[in-house]
Protein backbone atom coordinates (compact mmCIF):
# COMPACT_ATOMS: atom_id res chain seq x y z
CA UNK A 1 0.00 0.00 0.00
CA UNK A 2 2.76 2.16 1.22
CA UNK A 3 5.24 1.46 -1.43
CA UNK A 4 2.01 2.06 -3.87
CA UNK A 5 1.48 5.33 -2.68
CA UNK A 6 4.98 6.56 -2.94
CA UNK A 7 4.98 4.75 -6.77
CA UNK A 8 2.07 7.03 -7.54
CA UNK A 9 3.87 9.85 -6.07
CA UNK A 10 7.37 9.89 -7.93
CA UNK A 11 4.83 8.99 -11.32
CA UNK A 12 3.25 12.82 -10.82
CA UNK A 13 6.38 14.06 -9.39
CA UNK A 14 8.36 13.15 -12.97
CA UNK A 15 5.52 13.68 -15.00
CA UNK A 16 5.54 17.74 -13.21
CA UNK A 17 9.04 17.63 -13.69
CA UNK A 18 8.42 16.97 -17.55
CA UNK A 19 5.98 19.37 -17.99
CA UNK A 20 8.23 22.21 -16.24
CA UNK A 21 11.08 21.20 -18.67
CA UNK A 22 8.53 21.33 -21.23
CA UNK A 23 7.67 25.02 -20.67
CA UNK A 24 11.79 25.30 -20.31
CA UNK A 25 12.44 24.41 -23.36
CA UNK A 26 9.55 26.80 -24.88
CA UNK A 27 11.07 29.48 -23.02
CA UNK A 28 14.41 28.93 -24.94
CA UNK A 29 13.31 28.36 -27.95
CA UNK A 30 11.74 32.12 -27.49
CA UNK A 31 15.65 33.40 -27.69
CA UNK A 32 16.02 31.73 -31.09
CA UNK A 33 12.82 32.32 -32.66
CA UNK A 34 11.38 35.96 -32.11
CA UNK A 35 8.26 35.19 -33.60
CA UNK A 36 7.04 32.23 -31.07
CA UNK A 37 4.98 33.54 -28.51
CA UNK A 38 6.50 33.27 -24.61
CA UNK A 39 3.82 30.99 -22.36
CA UNK A 40 2.81 34.06 -20.87
CA UNK A 41 1.81 35.94 -24.10
CA UNK A 42 0.17 32.35 -25.46
CA UNK A 43 -1.66 32.17 -22.10
CA UNK A 44 -2.75 36.10 -22.50
CA UNK A 45 -4.22 35.42 -26.52
CA UNK A 46 -5.83 32.07 -25.75
CA UNK A 47 -7.75 32.99 -22.50
CA UNK A 48 -10.82 33.85 -23.92
CA UNK A 49 -11.19 30.32 -25.36
CA UNK A 50 -9.88 27.99 -22.30
CA UNK A 51 -12.20 29.89 -19.52
CA UNK A 52 -15.02 29.97 -21.96
CA UNK A 53 -14.52 26.76 -23.54
CA UNK A 54 -18.16 26.50 -24.76
CA UNK A 55 -18.94 30.18 -25.99
CA UNK A 56 -20.24 30.90 -29.03
CA UNK A 57 -19.34 33.94 -30.40
CA UNK A 58 -20.01 33.65 -33.87
CA UNK A 59 -19.04 30.72 -36.51
CA UNK A 60 -15.61 31.27 -36.57
CA UNK A 61 -15.16 32.43 -33.02
CA UNK A 62 -16.25 29.68 -30.35
CA UNK A 63 -14.73 28.09 -27.30
CA UNK A 64 -11.75 25.27 -27.31
CA UNK A 65 -14.50 22.61 -26.11
CA UNK A 66 -17.33 24.00 -28.91
CA UNK A 67 -14.83 23.82 -31.46
CA UNK A 68 -13.42 20.16 -30.34
CA UNK A 69 -16.78 18.93 -30.01
CA UNK A 70 -17.96 19.53 -33.60
CA UNK A 71 -14.50 18.05 -34.51
CA UNK A 72 -15.05 15.11 -32.70
CA UNK A 73 -18.50 14.59 -34.13
CA UNK A 74 -17.31 14.62 -37.42
CA UNK A 75 -14.52 12.15 -36.33
CA UNK A 76 -16.85 9.56 -34.79
CA UNK A 77 -18.97 9.23 -38.21
CA UNK A 78 -15.47 8.56 -40.22
CA UNK A 79 -14.03 6.12 -37.73
CA UNK A 80 -17.80 4.57 -37.43
CA UNK A 81 -17.89 4.12 -41.21
CA UNK A 82 -13.88 2.53 -41.15
CA UNK A 83 -15.15 0.33 -38.47
CA UNK A 84 -18.21 -0.81 -40.19
CA UNK A 85 -15.97 -1.16 -43.31
CA UNK A 86 -12.75 -2.55 -42.09
CA UNK A 87 -14.06 -5.55 -39.45
CA UNK A 88 -15.59 -7.35 -42.34
CA UNK A 89 -12.89 -6.86 -44.95
CA UNK A 90 -10.48 -7.93 -42.23
CA UNK A 91 -12.89 -10.72 -41.77
CA UNK A 92 -12.32 -12.00 -45.31
CA UNK A 93 -8.50 -11.33 -45.69
CA UNK A 94 -8.51 -13.59 -41.99
CA UNK A 95 -10.69 -16.57 -43.17
CA UNK A 96 -9.84 -16.73 -47.10
CA UNK A 97 -6.63 -17.36 -48.27
CA UNK A 98 -7.41 -16.31 -52.01
CA UNK A 99 -8.94 -13.80 -50.58
CA UNK A 100 -6.15 -12.05 -49.09
CA UNK A 101 -3.84 -13.03 -52.39
CA UNK A 102 -5.95 -10.86 -54.18
CA UNK A 103 -6.86 -7.55 -51.84
CA UNK A 104 -3.35 -7.81 -49.53
CA UNK A 105 -1.15 -5.93 -52.02
CA UNK A 106 -3.97 -3.62 -52.89
CA UNK A 107 -4.61 -3.03 -48.87
CA UNK A 108 -0.43 -2.45 -48.69
CA UNK A 109 -0.25 -0.24 -51.56
CA UNK A 110 -3.59 2.43 -49.82
CA UNK A 111 -2.04 2.09 -46.74
CA UNK A 112 0.60 4.89 -46.20
CA UNK A 113 -1.46 6.92 -48.70
CA UNK A 114 -1.73 10.37 -46.63
CA UNK A 115 -5.22 11.95 -46.18
CA UNK A 116 -4.10 15.02 -48.22
CA UNK A 117 -3.98 12.49 -50.85
CA UNK A 118 -7.04 11.22 -50.15
CA UNK A 119 -8.98 14.56 -49.69
CA UNK A 120 -8.93 15.20 -53.46
CA UNK A 121 -10.37 12.24 -54.47
CA UNK A 122 -12.77 12.36 -52.15
CA UNK A 123 -14.24 15.51 -52.98
CA UNK A 124 -14.09 14.19 -56.84
CA UNK A 125 -16.38 10.96 -56.04
CA UNK A 126 -18.79 12.95 -54.12
CA UNK A 127 -19.41 16.31 -56.26
CA UNK A 128 -22.05 15.21 -57.56
CA UNK A 129 -23.58 15.72 -54.52
CA UNK A 130 -23.33 19.65 -54.42
CA UNK A 131 -23.23 21.14 -51.35
CA UNK A 132 -22.53 18.08 -49.30
CA UNK A 133 -19.76 17.23 -51.25
CA UNK A 134 -17.37 18.61 -48.28
CA UNK A 135 -19.11 16.98 -45.57
CA UNK A 136 -18.60 13.77 -47.50
CA UNK A 137 -15.36 14.60 -49.07
CA UNK A 138 -14.30 14.52 -45.33
CA UNK A 139 -16.10 11.63 -44.00
CA UNK A 140 -14.29 9.10 -46.86
CA UNK A 141 -10.77 10.79 -46.14
CA UNK A 142 -11.11 9.78 -42.48
CA UNK A 143 -12.24 6.38 -43.01
CA UNK A 144 -10.21 5.70 -45.58
CA UNK A 145 -7.60 6.78 -43.07
CA UNK A 146 -8.41 5.34 -39.92
CA UNK A 147 -9.70 1.77 -41.05
CA UNK A 148 -6.05 -0.02 -41.99
CA UNK A 149 -5.69 -1.12 -38.00
CA UNK A 150 -8.71 -2.04 -37.90
CA UNK A 151 -8.50 -4.24 -41.16
CA UNK A 152 -4.92 -5.75 -40.46
CA UNK A 153 -5.72 -6.25 -36.67
CA UNK A 154 -8.80 -8.25 -37.07
CA UNK A 155 -7.43 -9.94 -40.01
CA UNK A 156 -4.59 -11.42 -38.12
CA UNK A 157 -7.31 -11.89 -35.09
CA UNK A 158 -9.11 -14.12 -37.20
CA UNK A 159 -6.19 -16.38 -38.21
CA UNK A 160 -4.98 -16.64 -34.89
CA UNK A 161 -8.51 -17.99 -33.36
CA UNK A 162 -7.83 -21.24 -31.31
CA UNK A 163 -8.57 -24.23 -33.28
CA UNK A 164 -10.09 -25.78 -30.31
CA UNK A 165 -12.61 -23.29 -30.50
CA UNK A 166 -13.51 -24.11 -34.27
CA UNK A 167 -13.88 -27.63 -33.22
CA UNK A 168 -16.31 -27.49 -30.82
CA UNK A 169 -18.51 -25.45 -33.41
CA UNK A 170 -17.54 -28.14 -35.59
CA UNK A 171 -19.00 -30.89 -33.53
CA UNK A 172 -22.08 -28.88 -32.65
CA UNK A 173 -22.65 -28.82 -36.33
CA UNK A 174 -22.99 -24.74 -36.07
CA UNK A 175 -24.59 -23.25 -38.68
CA UNK A 176 -22.49 -20.54 -40.65
CA UNK A 177 -23.95 -17.70 -39.12
CA UNK A 178 -23.84 -19.30 -36.19
CA UNK A 179 -20.27 -20.44 -36.14
CA UNK A 180 -19.32 -16.91 -37.14
CA UNK A 181 -21.21 -14.53 -34.41
CA UNK A 182 -21.08 -16.89 -31.68
CA UNK A 183 -17.40 -17.88 -31.96
CA UNK A 184 -15.69 -16.62 -34.44
CA UNK A 185 -16.01 -12.78 -33.87
CA UNK A 186 -16.18 -13.33 -30.17
CA UNK A 187 -12.21 -15.23 -30.14
CA UNK A 188 -11.61 -12.64 -32.32
CA UNK A 189 -12.57 -9.24 -30.58
CA UNK A 190 -9.62 -8.77 -28.38
CA UNK A 191 -7.94 -8.02 -31.62
CA UNK A 192 -10.37 -6.33 -32.95
CA UNK A 193 -10.21 -3.60 -30.23
CA UNK A 194 -6.83 -3.46 -30.76
CA UNK A 195 -7.71 -2.24 -34.21
CA UNK A 196 -10.22 0.29 -33.19
CA UNK A 197 -8.01 2.01 -30.99
CA UNK A 198 -5.38 2.51 -33.53
CA UNK A 199 -7.68 3.62 -35.88
CA UNK A 200 -9.62 5.97 -33.59
CA UNK A 201 -6.04 7.56 -33.29
CA UNK A 202 -5.52 8.16 -36.95
CA UNK A 203 -9.28 9.23 -37.39
CA UNK A 204 -8.08 11.74 -34.37
CA UNK A 205 -4.90 12.74 -36.47
CA UNK A 206 -6.47 13.28 -39.62
CA UNK A 207 -9.16 15.49 -38.80
CA UNK A 208 -6.53 18.25 -38.65
CA UNK A 209 -5.90 17.98 -42.23
CA UNK A 210 -9.40 17.63 -43.23
CA UNK A 211 -10.85 20.58 -41.35
CA UNK A 212 -7.96 22.25 -43.41
CA UNK A 213 -8.71 21.32 -46.49
CA UNK A 214 -12.03 21.76 -46.17
CA UNK A 215 -12.64 24.97 -43.57
CA UNK A 216 -15.17 22.65 -41.60
CA UNK A 217 -15.27 24.42 -37.91
CA UNK A 218 -13.55 22.88 -35.63
CA UNK A 219 -9.81 22.25 -33.93
CA UNK A 220 -8.07 21.92 -37.10
CA UNK A 221 -9.70 25.20 -38.68
CA UNK A 222 -9.07 27.25 -35.21
CA UNK A 223 -4.83 26.38 -35.81
CA UNK A 224 -5.27 27.55 -39.48
CA UNK A 225 -7.32 30.63 -38.40
CA UNK A 226 -4.37 31.12 -35.60
CA UNK A 227 -1.84 31.05 -38.20
CA UNK A 228 -4.05 33.40 -41.12
CA UNK A 229 -4.35 36.02 -38.15
CA UNK A 230 -0.94 35.44 -36.82
CA UNK A 231 -2.26 34.76 -33.48
CA UNK A 232 0.62 32.09 -33.26
CA UNK A 233 0.01 31.36 -29.54
CA UNK A 234 -3.00 29.54 -30.52
CA UNK A 235 -1.44 27.53 -32.95
CA UNK A 236 -0.09 26.02 -29.47
CA UNK A 237 -3.06 25.80 -27.40
CA UNK A 238 -4.40 24.10 -30.91
CA UNK A 239 -2.09 21.54 -30.90
CA UNK A 240 -2.07 20.84 -27.12
CA UNK A 241 -5.50 20.62 -27.25
CA UNK A 242 -5.86 18.22 -30.11
CA UNK A 243 -2.98 16.13 -28.29
CA UNK A 244 -4.79 16.32 -24.39
CA UNK A 245 -8.46 14.97 -26.50
CA UNK A 246 -5.96 12.35 -28.33
CA UNK A 247 -4.58 11.38 -25.40
CA UNK A 248 -7.83 10.66 -23.66
CA UNK A 249 -9.60 9.12 -26.68
CA UNK A 250 -6.78 6.51 -26.48
CA UNK A 251 -6.70 6.02 -22.80
CA UNK A 252 -10.98 5.62 -23.18
CA UNK A 253 -10.06 2.62 -26.00
CA UNK A 254 -7.54 1.07 -23.76
CA UNK A 255 -10.18 0.38 -20.79
CA UNK A 256 -12.88 -1.28 -23.40
CA UNK A 257 -10.01 -3.03 -25.00
CA UNK A 258 -8.55 -4.42 -21.29
CA UNK A 259 -12.59 -5.08 -20.93
CA UNK A 260 -12.32 -7.50 -24.29
CA UNK A 261 -9.37 -8.98 -23.24
CA UNK A 262 -11.19 -12.67 -23.03
CA UNK A 263 -8.49 -15.63 -23.55
CA UNK B 1 -22.54 -56.19 -34.90
CA UNK B 2 -20.30 -53.86 -33.69
CA UNK B 3 -20.90 -50.55 -32.67
CA UNK B 4 -18.31 -48.39 -33.71
CA UNK B 5 -15.28 -49.44 -35.94
CA UNK B 6 -12.52 -48.39 -37.06
CA UNK B 7 -10.66 -50.79 -40.56
CA UNK B 8 -7.29 -50.37 -41.27
CA UNK B 9 -7.15 -46.82 -40.26
CA UNK B 10 -3.91 -44.60 -40.79
CA UNK B 11 -3.02 -41.41 -40.69
CA UNK B 12 0.25 -39.15 -40.66
CA UNK B 13 0.82 -35.31 -40.65
CA UNK B 14 3.24 -33.89 -43.59
CA UNK B 15 4.95 -37.64 -43.74
CA UNK B 16 5.08 -38.28 -40.52
CA UNK B 17 3.09 -41.45 -39.51
CA UNK B 18 1.41 -41.21 -36.45
CA UNK B 19 -1.24 -43.62 -36.82
CA UNK B 20 -1.01 -46.88 -39.00
CA UNK B 21 -3.17 -49.49 -39.55
CA UNK B 22 -5.28 -49.52 -36.14
CA UNK B 23 -8.42 -51.42 -35.92
CA UNK B 24 -10.64 -51.41 -33.60
CA UNK B 25 -14.21 -52.75 -32.35
CA UNK B 26 -16.67 -51.78 -29.77
CA UNK B 27 -19.91 -53.15 -28.59
CA UNK B 28 -22.49 -50.96 -27.59
CA UNK B 29 -22.42 -49.71 -24.09
CA UNK B 30 -18.92 -50.96 -23.52
CA UNK B 31 -16.50 -48.69 -21.72
CA UNK B 32 -12.64 -49.05 -23.67
CA UNK B 33 -9.58 -47.23 -22.21
CA UNK B 34 -6.67 -46.71 -24.34
CA UNK B 35 -3.70 -46.24 -23.00
CA UNK B 36 -0.71 -44.70 -24.63
CA UNK B 37 2.31 -42.45 -24.21
CA UNK B 38 2.54 -38.94 -24.82
CA UNK B 39 2.65 -37.43 -28.05
CA UNK B 40 2.18 -40.65 -29.80
CA UNK B 41 -1.11 -39.93 -31.45
CA UNK B 42 -4.35 -40.34 -28.86
CA UNK B 43 -5.55 -37.12 -29.41
CA UNK B 44 -5.00 -37.97 -33.27
CA UNK B 45 -7.13 -41.18 -32.90
CA UNK B 46 -9.98 -38.90 -30.93
CA UNK B 47 -10.08 -36.07 -33.44
CA UNK B 48 -10.32 -39.59 -36.06
CA UNK B 49 -13.36 -40.60 -34.72
CA UNK B 50 -15.21 -37.25 -33.89
CA UNK B 51 -14.56 -36.96 -37.67
CA UNK B 52 -12.35 -33.50 -36.89
CA UNK B 53 -9.82 -34.57 -39.09
CA UNK B 54 -10.19 -37.71 -41.90
CA UNK B 55 -8.05 -40.84 -42.52
CA UNK B 56 -5.39 -41.46 -45.08
CA UNK B 57 -6.68 -44.47 -45.44
CA UNK B 58 -9.04 -46.99 -43.58
CA UNK B 59 -12.69 -46.82 -42.86
CA UNK B 60 -14.46 -45.53 -39.18
CA UNK B 61 -17.72 -46.99 -38.97
CA UNK B 62 -20.32 -45.79 -36.11
CA UNK B 63 -23.53 -47.85 -36.11
CA UNK B 64 -23.56 -49.12 -39.58
CA UNK B 65 -22.97 -45.85 -41.09
CA UNK B 66 -19.18 -44.49 -42.27
CA UNK B 67 -18.24 -41.26 -40.42
CA UNK B 68 -17.56 -38.58 -42.96
CA UNK B 69 -17.45 -35.27 -40.46
CA UNK B 70 -18.20 -34.14 -36.99
CA UNK B 71 -21.27 -34.27 -35.08
CA UNK B 72 -23.01 -34.36 -32.27
CA UNK B 73 -23.63 -38.11 -31.47
CA UNK B 74 -20.16 -38.69 -31.05
CA UNK B 75 -19.54 -36.07 -28.04
CA UNK B 76 -15.84 -35.19 -27.42
CA UNK B 77 -14.37 -34.03 -24.32
CA UNK B 78 -11.91 -32.30 -24.98
CA UNK B 79 -8.31 -32.75 -23.50
CA UNK B 80 -7.96 -29.07 -23.29
CA UNK B 81 -11.49 -28.27 -21.71
CA UNK B 82 -12.19 -26.07 -25.03
CA UNK B 83 -14.63 -24.09 -23.08
CA UNK B 84 -15.29 -20.51 -24.76
CA UNK B 85 -13.52 -18.18 -22.96
CA UNK B 86 -16.11 -15.65 -23.32
CA UNK B 87 -19.31 -17.07 -22.52
CA UNK B 88 -20.13 -18.51 -18.45
CA UNK B 89 -20.63 -22.02 -17.46
CA UNK B 90 -24.36 -21.92 -18.40
CA UNK B 91 -24.10 -19.76 -21.44
CA UNK B 92 -21.55 -22.85 -22.53
CA UNK B 93 -23.67 -25.29 -21.62
CA UNK B 94 -26.69 -23.78 -23.72
CA UNK B 95 -25.01 -23.41 -26.75
CA UNK B 96 -24.52 -26.97 -27.20
CA UNK B 97 -27.98 -27.45 -26.02
CA UNK B 98 -29.73 -24.89 -28.44
CA UNK B 99 -27.40 -26.10 -31.45
CA UNK B 100 -28.23 -29.46 -30.77
CA UNK B 101 -31.85 -29.58 -29.72
CA UNK B 102 -33.61 -26.54 -31.77
CA UNK B 103 -37.14 -28.50 -31.57
CA UNK B 104 -37.33 -27.85 -27.62
CA UNK B 105 -39.09 -25.05 -25.82
CA UNK B 106 -36.34 -22.13 -24.55
CA UNK B 107 -37.80 -23.52 -21.26
CA UNK B 108 -36.91 -27.11 -22.27
CA UNK B 109 -33.74 -26.35 -23.36
CA UNK B 110 -33.03 -24.29 -20.31
CA UNK B 111 -33.86 -27.44 -18.02
CA UNK B 112 -31.80 -29.29 -19.77
CA UNK B 113 -28.66 -27.08 -19.37
CA UNK B 114 -29.74 -26.57 -15.60
CA UNK B 115 -29.82 -30.67 -14.87
CA UNK B 116 -26.34 -30.97 -16.56
CA UNK B 117 -24.78 -28.69 -14.49
CA UNK B 118 -26.27 -29.71 -11.81
CA UNK B 119 -25.37 -33.29 -12.36
CA UNK B 120 -21.32 -31.81 -12.09
CA UNK B 121 -22.22 -30.56 -8.79
CA UNK B 122 -21.73 -26.47 -10.40
CA UNK B 123 -24.88 -25.56 -8.88
CA UNK B 124 -23.48 -22.56 -7.79
CA UNK B 125 -21.09 -21.47 -10.44
CA UNK B 126 -23.87 -21.66 -13.55
CA UNK B 127 -22.69 -17.49 -13.85
CA UNK B 128 -18.81 -17.89 -13.69
CA UNK B 129 -16.55 -17.35 -16.97
CA UNK B 130 -14.21 -20.20 -17.53
CA UNK B 131 -11.51 -18.35 -16.03
CA UNK B 132 -13.12 -18.05 -13.01
CA UNK B 133 -12.93 -21.58 -12.34
CA UNK B 134 -10.55 -24.42 -11.12
CA UNK B 135 -9.20 -26.81 -13.71
CA UNK B 136 -10.95 -29.58 -12.35
CA UNK B 137 -14.61 -27.55 -12.36
CA UNK B 138 -13.83 -26.41 -15.68
CA UNK B 139 -13.30 -30.15 -17.04
CA UNK B 140 -16.69 -30.87 -15.04
CA UNK B 141 -18.13 -28.29 -17.34
CA UNK B 142 -16.83 -30.03 -20.23
CA UNK B 143 -18.28 -33.39 -19.61
CA UNK B 144 -21.48 -31.70 -18.35
CA UNK B 145 -21.40 -29.49 -22.05
CA UNK B 146 -20.84 -33.16 -23.85
CA UNK B 147 -23.56 -35.08 -21.49
CA UNK B 148 -26.23 -32.80 -22.26
CA UNK B 149 -26.11 -32.80 -26.08
CA UNK B 150 -26.70 -36.63 -25.13
CA UNK B 151 -24.31 -38.39 -27.66
CA UNK B 152 -24.20 -41.93 -28.49
CA UNK B 153 -20.44 -42.28 -27.96
CA UNK B 154 -18.95 -40.28 -25.10
CA UNK B 155 -15.28 -39.57 -26.34
CA UNK B 156 -12.35 -39.06 -23.60
CA UNK B 157 -9.24 -37.09 -24.57
CA UNK B 158 -7.51 -37.74 -21.16
CA UNK B 159 -9.99 -35.41 -19.39
CA UNK B 160 -8.02 -35.67 -16.39
CA UNK B 161 -4.40 -35.86 -16.90
CA UNK B 162 -3.79 -32.13 -16.24
CA UNK B 163 -5.81 -32.88 -12.88
CA UNK B 164 -4.38 -33.19 -9.03
CA UNK B 165 -4.76 -36.68 -7.98
CA UNK B 166 -7.54 -35.62 -4.68
CA UNK B 167 -9.40 -33.93 -8.12
CA UNK B 168 -8.93 -36.95 -9.82
CA UNK B 169 -9.93 -39.24 -7.94
CA UNK B 170 -13.42 -37.48 -7.33
CA UNK B 171 -13.75 -36.88 -10.65
CA UNK B 172 -13.02 -40.78 -11.82
CA UNK B 173 -15.63 -41.87 -9.32
CA UNK B 174 -18.22 -39.04 -11.37
CA UNK B 175 -17.16 -40.37 -14.47
CA UNK B 176 -17.74 -44.28 -13.56
CA UNK B 177 -21.16 -43.15 -11.83
CA UNK B 178 -22.27 -41.18 -14.37
CA UNK B 179 -21.44 -44.10 -16.65
CA UNK B 180 -23.05 -46.90 -14.58
CA UNK B 181 -26.36 -44.91 -14.82
CA UNK B 182 -27.02 -44.89 -18.56
CA UNK B 183 -24.96 -47.58 -19.97
CA UNK B 184 -23.19 -44.91 -22.98
CA UNK B 185 -20.55 -46.29 -25.13
CA UNK B 186 -17.50 -44.48 -24.00
CA UNK B 187 -13.62 -44.11 -25.65
CA UNK B 188 -11.34 -42.98 -22.54
CA UNK B 189 -7.71 -41.76 -23.69
CA UNK B 190 -5.88 -41.99 -20.42
CA UNK B 191 -2.02 -42.28 -19.76
CA UNK B 192 -2.78 -43.71 -16.23
CA UNK B 193 -3.08 -47.44 -16.12
CA UNK B 194 -4.76 -47.66 -12.98
CA UNK B 195 -7.49 -45.11 -14.22
CA UNK B 196 -7.67 -47.21 -17.11
CA UNK B 197 -8.66 -50.80 -14.95
CA UNK B 198 -10.77 -48.18 -12.35
CA UNK B 199 -13.37 -47.97 -15.08
CA UNK B 200 -13.16 -49.75 -18.24
CA UNK B 201 -14.35 -53.14 -19.58
CA UNK B 202 -11.11 -53.52 -21.90
CA UNK B 203 -7.95 -51.72 -22.03
CA UNK B 204 -6.15 -51.43 -25.30
CA UNK B 205 -2.85 -50.52 -25.01
CA UNK B 206 -1.54 -48.12 -28.24
CA UNK B 207 2.07 -48.91 -29.26
CA UNK B 208 4.81 -45.81 -29.73
CA UNK B 209 4.80 -43.94 -32.72
CA UNK B 210 5.95 -43.15 -35.69
CA UNK B 211 2.83 -45.58 -36.98
CA UNK B 212 1.33 -45.86 -33.77
CA UNK B 213 -0.83 -48.58 -33.53
CA UNK B 214 -3.70 -50.63 -30.55
CA UNK B 215 -2.70 -53.63 -29.29
CA UNK B 216 -4.12 -56.37 -28.60
CA UNK B 217 -7.54 -55.84 -26.12
CA UNK B 218 -7.21 -56.74 -22.57
CA UNK B 219 -10.00 -57.41 -20.97
CA UNK B 220 -11.00 -56.26 -17.39
CA UNK B 221 -12.82 -58.76 -15.54
CA UNK B 222 -13.50 -57.01 -12.25
CA UNK B 223 -16.76 -56.65 -10.03
CA UNK B 224 -18.46 -53.48 -10.49
CA UNK B 225 -18.89 -51.14 -8.72
CA UNK B 226 -15.04 -50.92 -8.34
CA UNK B 227 -13.88 -49.58 -5.60
CA UNK B 228 -10.93 -47.74 -5.77
CA UNK B 229 -9.24 -48.66 -2.20
CA UNK B 230 -10.29 -52.23 -2.62
CA UNK B 231 -8.89 -53.19 -5.96
CA UNK B 232 -5.49 -52.37 -4.30
CA UNK B 233 -5.84 -56.04 -2.78
CA UNK B 234 -7.23 -57.29 -5.63
CA UNK B 235 -4.91 -60.21 -7.09
CA UNK B 236 -6.87 -59.71 -10.25
CA UNK B 237 -6.34 -55.79 -10.54
CA UNK B 238 -2.94 -56.29 -9.70
CA UNK B 239 -1.64 -58.45 -12.23
CA UNK B 240 -3.88 -56.34 -15.21
CA UNK B 241 -1.75 -53.45 -13.91
CA UNK B 242 1.41 -55.54 -13.82
CA UNK B 243 0.92 -57.27 -17.50
CA UNK B 244 -0.11 -53.48 -19.07
CA UNK B 245 2.86 -51.95 -17.49
CA UNK B 246 5.05 -53.94 -18.78
CA UNK B 247 3.59 -54.05 -22.10
CA UNK B 248 3.55 -50.01 -22.13
CA UNK B 249 7.37 -50.19 -20.81
CA UNK B 250 8.56 -52.62 -23.11
CA UNK B 251 7.02 -50.52 -25.97
CA UNK B 252 9.77 -47.88 -25.16
CA UNK B 253 12.53 -50.53 -23.92
CA UNK B 254 12.42 -51.46 -27.72
CA UNK B 255 12.72 -48.33 -28.65
CA UNK B 256 15.71 -47.70 -26.61
CA UNK B 257 17.69 -50.30 -28.40
CA UNK B 258 16.37 -48.84 -31.62
CA UNK B 259 17.43 -46.11 -31.05
CA UNK B 260 20.97 -47.30 -29.70
CA UNK B 261 20.83 -48.85 -33.21
CA UNK B 262 20.80 -46.23 -34.82
CA UNK B 263 23.75 -44.48 -33.31
CA UNK B 264 25.91 -46.44 -35.24
CA UNK B 265 28.84 -44.79 -36.09
CA UNK B 266 29.08 -44.56 -40.38
CA UNK B 267 31.62 -46.68 -41.58
CA UNK B 268 33.80 -43.91 -42.93
CA UNK B 269 36.91 -42.84 -41.94
CA UNK B 270 38.30 -39.11 -41.57
CA UNK B 271 40.36 -37.49 -44.28
CA UNK B 272 44.31 -36.61 -44.16
CA UNK B 273 44.20 -33.03 -45.36
CA UNK B 274 47.66 -33.13 -46.07
CA UNK B 275 46.86 -35.96 -48.44
CA UNK B 276 43.95 -34.94 -50.70
CA UNK B 277 41.98 -37.77 -52.07
CA UNK B 278 41.58 -37.68 -55.98
CA UNK B 279 40.48 -40.60 -57.76
CA UNK B 280 40.80 -42.74 -54.40
CA UNK B 281 37.44 -44.10 -52.74
CA UNK B 282 36.92 -43.10 -49.16
CA UNK B 283 38.57 -45.22 -46.38
CA UNK B 284 36.00 -47.23 -44.96
CA UNK B 285 36.72 -48.54 -40.82
CA UNK B 286 35.91 -52.40 -42.57
CA UNK B 287 37.51 -52.24 -45.00
CA UNK B 288 41.33 -50.68 -42.99
CA UNK B 289 40.47 -53.51 -40.33
CA UNK B 290 41.04 -55.91 -42.72
CA UNK B 291 43.66 -54.85 -44.34
CA UNK B 292 45.45 -54.83 -40.63
CA UNK B 293 44.83 -57.99 -40.26
CA UNK B 294 46.15 -59.13 -43.80
CA UNK B 295 49.00 -57.25 -42.72
CA UNK B 296 50.17 -59.34 -39.55
N1 LIG C 1 -2.52 -31.13 -36.95
C1 LIG C 1 -1.30 -31.69 -36.87
N2 LIG C 1 -0.35 -31.36 -37.74
C2 LIG C 1 0.88 -31.92 -37.68
N3 LIG C 1 1.23 -32.82 -36.76
C3 LIG C 1 0.32 -33.19 -35.86
C4 LIG C 1 -0.99 -32.65 -35.86
N4 LIG C 1 -1.68 -33.21 -34.84
C5 LIG C 1 -0.82 -34.05 -34.24
N5 LIG C 1 0.38 -34.05 -34.83
C6 LIG C 1 1.54 -34.87 -34.45
O1 LIG C 1 1.09 -36.17 -34.22
C7 LIG C 1 1.73 -36.74 -33.11
C8 LIG C 1 0.69 -37.25 -32.13
O2 LIG C 1 -0.04 -36.16 -31.61
P1 LIG C 1 -1.26 -36.36 -30.62
O3 LIG C 1 -1.77 -35.03 -30.27
O4 LIG C 1 -2.22 -37.30 -31.25
O5 LIG C 1 -0.55 -37.04 -29.39
P2 LIG C 1 -1.20 -37.47 -27.98
O6 LIG C 1 -0.92 -38.90 -27.82
O7 LIG C 1 -2.57 -37.02 -27.89
O8 LIG C 1 -0.27 -36.66 -26.98
P3 LIG C 1 -0.65 -36.07 -25.54
O9 LIG C 1 -0.67 -37.21 -24.58
O10 LIG C 1 0.49 -35.14 -25.25
O11 LIG C 1 -1.95 -35.39 -25.68
C9 LIG C 1 2.64 -35.67 -32.53
O12 LIG C 1 3.97 -35.95 -32.94
C10 LIG C 1 2.16 -34.41 -33.15
O13 LIG C 1 3.23 -33.55 -33.38
MG1 LIG D 1 -3.56 -35.72 -26.68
Amino acid sequence: MNSKFQNAALSTALALIGVGLFFLLWLALNRFAPDLPTPTSTWQGARIYIVEPFAYRGEQDQGLLSLTSKSLILVAKGYFIALLIGAPIGFCLGLSKNFTRTFDPIVQVLRPVSPLAWFPLGMVLFLGTGGQALEYGALFTIAVCAMWPTVLNTAVGVRAIPQDYLNVGRVLRLSKTKMLFKIMVPATLPYMFTGFRLSLGIAWLVIVAVEMLTGKVGIGQFIQDAYMNANYGNIIVGILTIGIVGYILDRLMSVVEARFKTA
Amino acid sequence: MSFLELKHVSKSFGGHAVLKDVNLSLIEGEFVAIVGYSGHGKTTLMSLIAGLTRPDSGEIILEGKPITGPGPDRGLVFQNYSLLPWLTVGENIALAVDSVFPALSPEERAAKVDKHIAMVKLSHAKDRLPRQLSGGMRQRVSVARTLAINPRILLLDEPLSALDALTRANLQDEISQIWQADKKTVVLITNSVDEALLLADRVIPLTLGPGATLAAPITVDLPRPRDRIALNHEPEFKRLRAQITEQLLGYSAARRTHVSRKLVLPDILPEDLDHPRVNRPPRRLSEEKRELISQS
